[in-house]
């Protein structure tokens, strides 16, 4: 499933993050030096503080890092302004986030089209591409709900026919079991794979759950602001 | 491009439908303020156009000459005598550029017409009152000379007092009662609605003066003269020489004061015209005060819904939304809310002043001046108040706005 011929998707070479300045300054990463390859499914782990979200965070392009590269498909993501780091995300990334995230009293089909309108795409194709995404993720039949008459797993569904609507290149979780039961989030996690195996869509996912993260066919764990261990690494890329 | 402008469209309209009760709240405090301002305003035009209407239909260049001073406050006619038939005729002979000089005696008495009753106001006077007061006969006739110089009882009724006494039959040739004496009705006026101070005109009875004065006031006395100018003739002139006649013929000394007054009818509309101006703009300044206030609610209503709104931002920006769409957005949120109250608030002022001009027998007089500027103003509060926290939570950083509380 990974491919090991070319360049790696994402490359981070010695990223350094620090928020605030002078004594109250407090380095969340550390020189981090990681490589993802297409096709991939990374857990990041780590305790709390560990750098990890933030990581996530610098990988989504939601976050510039304070020093270091970031390549993503030989862009230097670092480089960019707001703007264009909006216009890779809108590109390439879809995300899906802890607390779901979806637009209250909005239907499911509109909250899935959102980001095919940000990239103004006609009614015709958002509405076959948001139907298509909620049959994905198993929710044909809901597409007129609201978050509010959806379960916790089934708003996670919508969140991810949202992120993966406009056909990614990576799709990025931040906890996307949290906020549910093992069972759902044993399900969602069976949703993620699929769509890795299946669709070849790139997943990093962070998670603090050691029976969520052997979904992944590699963990990425961090400690201190540092890749500690990096287990299941494919052939692609340089090892550690 | 055009695909990108209808989907920023779509998502203001999407968000304006997600939030009806929020939008309702904001479009109402624009409604109110907006319909406050232009009804104000209109109803104030039109009541200074209805009195300078009626003053007009007053007759045009009306002096009136009445015993005692000035008119307001500290006016002291207590005193001051009456005129006489003489006083008219002196006048008339020795200002020529009267056309019209009809002497007023009068009061308010009971009619009495078969089995009905009326209270009603009974002048006597010469047959230039017609040219004074702009009258026109609608039916009958005028007075003979040898009824004006004999006072014989006969009477020219206006419209209200014919609805009220002859309601179906013709008035013409009928009797009427007047006090405790008949007389016969030989003339109808037309109708001329009602006068600047909300008096109903029509309801008079005019007899010859001579005939008002032997079996009404019982003495030769004239209480008011009305004067009415040539065409082209200045009212000032002619003032101050029926001042100086007056005071000749009172045999008043350098040193006593006039106990009599002339007024220019045209002088009075002014005045009151002026007054209405200003209670219209007091009243628009209290309806203007309800468009700020109705503003501040926007903006309240929008502030407190910045909380909810900047998480929304942030999943925007984290989907792949600009920081510029997403003001497109917001923007067109505020400007789509504003108009739509504004616009209400023009419909709601319309029929309400449709309505209450009506009730009040004003002209309706559209004021699109008024109109414009209340909808610019209240467009310019829904635009800044919806526009400014949007700003700020669009350049947040999509992290920060996500995880806002």
């Amino acid at each position: 499933m990974s491919d090991s011929a070319g360049a790696p998707l994402i490359s981070l070479r010695q990223v350094v993050k620090t928020y605030g300045t002078g004594t109250a300054a407090f380095q969340a990463l550390d020189g981090v030096d990681l490589d993802i390859a297409e096709g991939e499914f990374v857990a990041i782990m780590g305790a709390s503080g560990s750098g990890k979200s933030t990581a996530l965070n610098i990988l989504g392009c939601l976050d510039a890092p304070t020093s270091g590269a970031y390549y993503f498909r030989d862009i230097r993501v670092d480089e960019l302004t707001r703007n264009q780091r909006a216009l890779l995300r809108r590109q390439f990334l879809g995300f899906v986030f802890q607390g779901f995230n979806l637009l209250a009293r909005t239907s499911a089909q509109e909250n899935v089209e959102l980001p095919l309108l940000y990239r103004g795409e006609d009614t015709a194709h958002r509405h076959e591409a948001s139907r298509r995404a909620l049959a994905q993720v198993g929710l044909d039949g809901w597409e007129h709900h609201t978050p509010g008459e959806l379960s916790g797993g089934q708003q996670q569904r919508v969140a991810i026919a949202r992120a993966i609507v406009t056909q990614p290149l990576v799709l990025l979780a931040d906890e996307p079991t949290g906020n549910l039961d093992s069972k759902r989030g044993h399900e969602i996690m069976e949703l993620l794979v699929s769509l890795n195996r299946e669709h070849g869509i790139t997943i990093i996912m962070v998670t603090h759950e050691s029976d969520m993260a052997a979904y992944a066919s590699r963990t990425v764990r961090f400690v201190d602001g540092n890749v500690d261990s990096d287990l299941g690494k494919g052939d692609g890329g340089m090892v550690l | 491009m055009s695909q990108m402008l209808l989907n920023a469209l779509l998502l203001a309209w999407r968000a304006i439908r997600r939030n009806l009760m929020r939008s309702f709240l904001t479009v109402l405090g624009i409604v109110i303020g907006v319909g406050a301002v232009i009804t104000m305003v209109t109803l104030g035009n039109g009541a200074t156009r209805m009195v300078s209407n009626q003053i007009s239909s007053l007759g045009s260049n009306l002096l009136i000459l009445r015993p005692g001073q000035q008119l307001g406050p500290g006016r002291d006619s207590a005193g001051a005598p009456n005129f006489k038939l003489a006083d008219v005729e002196a006048i008339q002979n020795q200002v020529p550029a009267l056309k019209a000089v009809a002497p007023v005696v009068g009061s308010r008495v009971t009619l009495v017409a078969g089995n009905q009753n009326w209270s009603s106001q009974v002048s006597g006077t010469t047959n230039d009152y017609f040219t004074a007061g702009n009258w026109n006969i609608a039916s009958g006739r005028k007075f003979e000379s040898d009824e004006e110089t004999v006072g014989k009882a006969v009477c020219v009724i206006g419209a209200t007092v014919k609805k009220q006494l002859f309601p179906r039959e013709s008035p013409i040739g009928a009797e009427l009662r007047v006090k405790n004496f008949s007389c016969e009705v030989i003339g109808l006026l037309a109708a001329k609605g009602q006068g600047a101070m909300g008096q109903d005109q029509d309801d008079v009875v005019l007899m010859p003066v001579r005939t008002a004065q032997r079996r009404l006031t019982g003495n030769q006395d004239v209480s008011t003269l009305m004067l009415s100018l040539r065409d082209g003739a200045a009212a000032d002139p002619v003032m101050e020489q029926i001042r100086r006649l007056m005071r000749e013929r009172r045999k008043l000394s350098d040193n006593e004061d006039d106990n009599f007054n002339v007024m220019d009818t045209k002088q009075i509309a002014q005045t009151l015209s002026g007054t209405i101006r200003t209670m219209t703009g007091l009243l628009g300044a209290v309806a203007a005060v309800s468009l700020l206030v109705g503003g501040i609610g926007i903006m309240n209503i929008m502030l407190v819904s910045v909380t909810e709104r900047t998480r929304e931002i942030g999943i925007r920006l984290a989907i792949g939304a600009l920081e510029h769409e997403v003001l497109l957005q917001f923007l067109i949120e505020a400007v789509v809310l504003s108009a739509l109250g504004g616009l209400i608030g023009i419909a709601l002022a319309f029929v309400t002043c449709l309505g209450l001009t009506a009730l009040m027998n004003m002209p309706f007089l559209f004021n699109p001046g008024i109109n414009l500027l209340a909808f610019g103003f209240s467009a310019l509060i829904g635009v800044v108040f919806g526009y400014m926290p949007a700003r700020r939570a669009a350049s947040l950083d999509p992290i920060v706005a996500l995880r806002y509380e």
